[in-house]
């Protein structure tokens, strides 16, 4: 478990040594902010919750998670770093575990600026804080989910362009199971079952479940469930390319 | 103590590393020699767990590295070739980083620290960026995060590579002071490296180990070994006359016609019969000695397979 600790710092320290950490933010909290003022019509629709925010945030993340995960691995290929790293006295599933930890409480940090967003709707109304705070976790899991694939394919590829487009692919394809439009494709000739397991595999519909403001076992342990596994995936490609 | 059994690496069809089989006790220092793409890295890489073998075993005071890496990682530092480092990190804010990864803590890390920071004289750039480092200092911060936790193992990647002249000589004085008990691999292509610090060599050549012994073991297997240099004034100096020396193999003049070495028939010793034999025909010596052999004769002989 020290292990464990010191390469979370040691990520945290790279991610606030370089300009990422706050190229991201900066650009996340602006972004959240057009889309929740300009595209969300905030103030027009005149409700007092948080829905014009939440409901753009997966499409930021799709764009912007691909851009923290993407150098996760492949930037220690590319600078030679991983062969330092994994000659350390610690476990491959610590290292991934460690990494992830580390963006996914950066990403924690930056989705947690954006709580002027909060004060300002409780300024102007008298929202449900209760599902807002449900939210909150929801976009955080939703976010470790993106992270952990992320974390997959930056490990697959040295390349970070290609792990960033990677990302946001597979990323976009568990996001647009669960939308009508493409449920509507499936409808007329699958069974229900098949379309049901798509809906079941969208990030999207986990998050709106929770969004409601109803944390469910099932909706947690969905977002659990798929952040293991792609860690799990992230130690077995790093495993099968020390033997290739 | 390392043991290396039988250990085969291949990427796709090329076999980089071919059934080499050896073993380094406690106190050694193993220079690992082969011409690029011999397998030197790799065969590295496989010792510190870093790549995994397609066959055979490795052992670290008997921890398989296989099964065991962590166990085996503990006791090695290692320094991997171009000697990378996080480079966004400050020296010493990578050095506390490795030290704590390898479990040391407060005060022992503080000492650990200073004495590695003393030895490879990293002082004056601990706040610097690596990024912003010098080839001779990186490759200075890569080897004092391999001896920090104070390994009884230490694996070096061309550990002089990119230095200079006075750097290679400090570097090479450090690793002859460390203690004793300490087990050290040294891959190098540079072979007054292996003189000036191993006490064995294994030379390897696509994959296989071509020889295993002493660097004097290694110098005696060039033509140059106990061949007699010498240099006259004056002319008159007729070269074939040596030839009839019963133990002498062979002569070869210099363009200058004074400047010449003596070969002796295999383990015979000829300097005194060769002085004599020109001190007879009166011949002024100007320079004489008897050369120890070259190694890189011996290098380019065993790994082209060249007569050299």
């Amino acid at each position: 478990m020290t292990g464990l600790s010191v390469i979370v710092r040691r990520e945290l320290y790279g991610y606030f040594a370089t300009p990422v950490a706050y190229v991201f933010t900066v650009i996340f909290l602006v972004l959240s902010g057009v889309f929740t003022f300009y595209l969300g019509h905030f103030f027009e629709r005149g409700q007092a919750d948080l829905l014009s925010f939440f409901n753009f945030l997966p499409w930021l993340y799709l764009v912007l998670i691909p851009a923290v995960s993407m150098r996760l691995w492949s930037e220690e290929r590319r600078s030679g770093t991983i062969e330092l790293l994994l000659t350390l006295p610690v476990s491959i599933g610590t290292s991934v575990l460690g990494k992830f930890l580390a963006a996914w409480f950066f990403v924690g940090v930056a989705l947690a600026l954006t709580f002027p967003l909060w004060i300002t709707v409780n300024y102007l109304g008298h929202p449900d804080n209760g599902v807002i705070s449900a939210t909150y976790i929801g976009a955080w899991l939703m976010a470790g989910g993106f992270l952990a694939i992320g974390s997959c394919l930056s490990a697959a590829t040295r390349n970070q362009v290609i792990a960033f487009i990677l990302t946001l692919v597979v990323c976009f394809l568990f996001v647009v199971t669960g939308f009508p439009m493409v449920q509507d494709l499936f409808t007329p000739w699958a069974p229900t079952w098949v379309i049901d397991g798509l809906s079941a595999l969208s990030f999207l519909g986990h998050f709106d479940a929770i969004a409601r403001g109803v944390i469910e076992l099932r909706d947690l342990l969905y977002f659990l469930l798929t952040i293991v596994t792609w860690l799990l995936a992230t130690v077995i490609v790093l495993n099968l390319r020390k033997a290739n | 103590m390392i043991d290396v059994t039988g250990l085969t690496r291949k990427f796709g069809d090329f076999t980089a590393v071919d059934n080499l089989t050896f073993r380094v006790e406690q106190g050694e220092i193993l220079g690992f020699l082969g011409p690029n793409g011999a397998g030197k890295s790799t065969t590295m890489k496989i010792l510190t767990g870093f790549l995994t073998p397609s066959s055979g075993a490795v052992s670290i005071f008997d921890h398989d590295v296989v099964r065991n890496p962590v166990s085996a990682q503990r006791e090695i530092g290692y320094l991997p070739e171009g000697a990378p480092a996080y480079s966004d990190m400050t020296v010493s804010a990578f050095l506390h980083f490795i030290g704590q990864i390898r479990g040391l803590r407060g005060t022992s890390l503080q000492n650990r620290f200073q004495e590695v920071v003393e030895q490879v004289d990293l002082e004056p750039v601990l706040t610097q960026r690596i990024e912003t480092l010098s080839k001779g200092f990186k490759r200075r911060v890569g080897l004092a995060q391999a001896l920090l936790h104070d390994p009884r193992i230490l694996i070096l990647d061309e550990p002089t590579d990119g230095l200079d002249p006075n750097q290679k000589h400090q570097v090479r004085q450090l690793i002859r002071n460390l203690s004793r008990d300490k087990t050290v691999i040294i891959s190098t292509h540079i072979l007054e490296e292996v003189h000036a610090v191993c006490t064995r060599a294994l030379i390897i050549s696509a994959g296989r180990i071509v020889v295993d012994g002493s660097p004097e073991y290694l110098a005696s297997l060039s033509r140059y070994h106990q061949a007699v240099h010498l240099r006259f004034t004056g002319e008159g100096v007729r070269a074939e006359a040596f030839l009839s020396l019963e133990d002498v193999a062979d002569v070869e003049v210099e363009r200058d016609g004074l400047t010449m070495t003596v070969f002796p028939q295999p383990g015979c010793r000829i300097l005194r019969g060769v002085n004599e034999l020109a001190q007879a025909n009166g011949w002024r010596i100007e320079e004489l000695y008897v050369e120890q052999g070259r190694l890189d004769d011996v290098f380019r002989k065993l790994t082209t397979g060249e007569a050299a």
